[in-house]
């Protein structure tokens, strides 16, 4: 029956009158994606451009800004907050490794075991974000106070001291350590790792799990010769959905963290918004922007999944 | 493992069985497939035909009952354990893994290091030697039915196990690939057990068809034997087309069964009855449609003595080429089928003429008419029900 109704549509005469609805039709695509480009331009080119601008300009509040080509304000902020730098790409790496560890085995469960959770599982991988960010990551500040049930727990446990030596956290406090920096990220950035490796495992036919093991794959070999590689395009997606604003989050360090944990991201604020030290902001940004994009295009090639997706 | 007696490749399935909750999906079932067998479990979907393959290669715990490969005991083996492969149904190839990976994936699950020579063997049984290093989706479907049966048959299994291996092929390449396979398992010698649901492939590779319908192997035998003797009015119908017309016992002597229909007599022997047979009772006489002769009423005393006889009126009749299919209603039953080849065709044979149908009695067969005598008709559809 699914033929009958499928059957292709007679070949189209070719004849003259087939031509204006497609000459009426050629413009459509463009007036489709005006309001985008324009949103485009207003909200992101017409900024960048900004931005670029002030980058390169030299003076002060009160006697104005004016464009002078001064690139050495890149090379300055470069000598001056390279730790941040640093930390930031470091914070940032920790917490996407922390979320891939933790979202990978959840969107495998939800992907191939959940059976009818799944839906009920998917909603509440969500139902953070019905909470406003501030608030979820205020909430971690009691979670990890000094006298709270968690911190006395991990310092009865002797765990501060290990992670002390490694100096992830200090004496006996978590919070406004680095530590608790990382967690915050990651406990914020963990949907956008499970999402997308959620639907790169659940396009991943059963029945490629049956083959491997009726060809002599034990389950963890399917995993490690079929699963995961098959489940690339999610997870350099859901890293780079993580690691791109986690490098240039400032909200964690800045209510988790101390001065020692502070990140590009709180720079880049402090200068904009309390220094008022644009030129400087602005060229930070800039930095910021180039590292990602060079760290990811990296990243993309050598992972080699363009053939994948 | 691999080194046992002469039957290391049967396939022994004692009692074996699978419930799904309520659902039965196989009932208890005896099955046993000797070495070096094309084997085909036929029927249509939902039948349990997959269910039981599938408990075969491992990839289905039995609810009860013992599968067997030769003298070992696989009830309990996971499928990575079991000298078994499949071919799936939409083959299951490694979308990652070039053709040449694919074959080779069994072998380096077993540690074998060296595989490039055994691969390229393989890969040129199935004539895809050039395509070694192309990925499976540049592929047809064709192709990529080969490799899948490739990279099964590289691992030297007890018995491979095919899983409609040919649904997603069209009608031309379909009838390719079967004479391919049947080339293939001569050549290896390996026992083949065949899932599918086209009544054709099933006879033209196998050397034994088990019939299953409703969780059930209806009958098993060789494709004429299952043909030609059906035990049951689902085979007799599932498997071609077949005249059954309800008749009466009339009398008992030795080999022969006369039946009264429609104030006609046939003749059935006693050999070619499954019913059981008491005076008076009821039974299913079959008849094949090629096996009928037509001769116009008129001529009706050139029908030879000794032939089953019914008259009837033909209601339609449609032009095939080799052959005409007449739709014949008689008083002993509406609605019968005879194709008559096209050697000498008679002008006379058309909608409305009255006819005599005749045929030697031994083609006869004869059934318990206990049973639903429509069971098996939707399944002559050929391209009905490719999800198993």
């Amino acid at each position: 029956m699914a033929a009958l109704t499928r059957a292709p549509a007679p070949p189209a005469p070719a004849g003259p009158e087939q031509r204006p609805p497609r000459r009426r039709g050629r413009l459509t695509p463009y007036w489709l994606l005006l309001p985008g480009l324009l949103w485009l331009v207003l909200f992101f080119v017409l900024p960048m451009v900004y931005q670029a601008s002030t980058s390169v300009q030299t003076g002060s509040l009160e006697e104005g800004y004016k464009v002078t080509w001064h690139f050495v304000t890149y090379w300055e902020a470069v000598s001056e907050y390279w730790p941040q730098f640093v930390r930031s790409v470091l914070y940032a790496a920790s917490a996407t490794v922390l979320c891939l560890l933790l979202g990978y085995p959840l969107a495998y469960l939800l992907a191939f075991r959940a059976g009818r959770w799944r839906n009920l599982l998917l909603v509440l991988v969500i139902a953070p974000f019905f909470t406003s960010f501030l608030i979820r990551t205020l909430a971690w500040k009691t979670i990890l106070a000094d006298n709270g049930p968690l911190v006395g727990a991990l310092d009865a446990l002797h765990v501060l001291d290990v992670t002390s030596w490694l100096g992830w956290t200090s004496g006996d406090r978590v919070l406004a350590t680095p530590l608790a920096v990382v967690c915050g990220l990651t406990y914020n950035f963990l949907p956008f790792m499970i999402l997308p490796l959620y639907t790169s495992l659940d396009r991943i036919d059963p029945r490629l799990h049956e083959a491997a093991g009726d060809l002599y794959a034990r389950p963890f070999t399917t995993f490690r010769k079929v699963t995961f590689p098959l489940s690339m395009p999610g997870v350099v997606s859901g890293t780079l959905l993580t690691f791109i604003p986690a490098a240039g989050d400032y909200v964690n360090a800045d209510l988790l963290g101390s001065t020692d944990t502070r990140m590009i991201g709180n720079v880049i604020q402090t200068q904009f918004l309390r220094i008022l030290d644009y030129p400087t902001a602005a060229a930070l940004s800039f930095i910021l922007m180039a590292a990602i994009l060079v760290m990811v295009t990296v990243y993309i090639r050598r992972s080699g999944t363009e053939d994948l997706v | 493992m691999r080194t046992t007696h002469d039957h290391g490749g049967d396939v022994r399935l004692t009692r074996i069985s699978k419930t799904y909750g309520g659902f039965t999906a196989v009932h208890p079932l005896d099955l046993t497939v000797p070495q070096g067998t094309f084997f085909a479990l036929l029927g249509a979907s939902g039948c349990g035909k997959t269910t039981t393959l599938r408990m075969i290669a491992g990839l289905e715990e039995p609810t009860q009952g013992t599968v067997h490969l030769g003298d070992q005991d696989v009830t309990h083996l996971p499928p990575y354990k079991r000298p078994v492969n499949t071919v799936f149904q939409s083959y299951a190839l490694f979308p990652h893994l070039d053709i040449f990976e694919n074959v080779a994936f069994g072998l380096r699950r077993r540690g074998i290091k060296n595989v490039r020579k055994q691969v390229e063997e393989m890969l040129d049984l199935v004539q895809l030697g050039e395509h070694a290093r192309k990925k499976p989706h540049q592929l047809s479907g064709g192709q990529q039915q080969r490799v899948a049966v490739a990279r099964a048959l590289i691992n030297h299994p007890k018995v491979l196990l095919l899983d409609e291996p040919l649904g997603a092929l069209d009608l031309k390449l379909r009838r390719q690939m079967q004479l391919e396979l049947k080339r293939i398992q001569t050549e290896v010698g390996i026992t083949f057990i065949h899932v599918t649901h086209d009544q054709e492939e099933a006879m033209t590779m196998a050397d034994t068809v088990a019939v299953m319908n409703a969780g059930r192997v209806e009958q098993l035998g060789s494709p004429t034997d299952l043909y030609e003797n059906p035990k049951s009015t689902f085979v007799a119908n599932f498997l071609g087309t077949s005249n059954l017309i309800e008749a009466e016992v009339d009398t008992r002597s030795g080999d022969e069964i006369v039946l009264k229909a429609g104030g006609c007599k046939l003749s059935l022997p006693r050999a070619r009855c499954s019913a059981p047979v008491t005076a008076g009772g009821k039974v299913l006489a079959g008849i094949r449609p090629e096996k009928i002769s037509l001769t116009h009423a008129d001529d009706a005393g050139r029908v030879p003595e000794g032939r089953n006889r019914l008259t009837g009126t033909i209601t339609a009749s449609s032009f095939i080429g080799v052959s005409t299919q007449y739709m014949i209603d008689s008083p002993a039953c509406p609605g019968l089928e005879v194709y008559v080849q096209n050697l000498d065709r008679d002008a006379r044979l058309v909608p409305g003429a009255e006819v005599v149908l005749h045929w030697d009695p031994a083609h006869t067969f004869g059934l318990d008419a206990a049973q639903d005598i429509d069971a098996g008709v939707e399944g002559v559809e050929p391209d009905e029900g490719v999800a198993a």
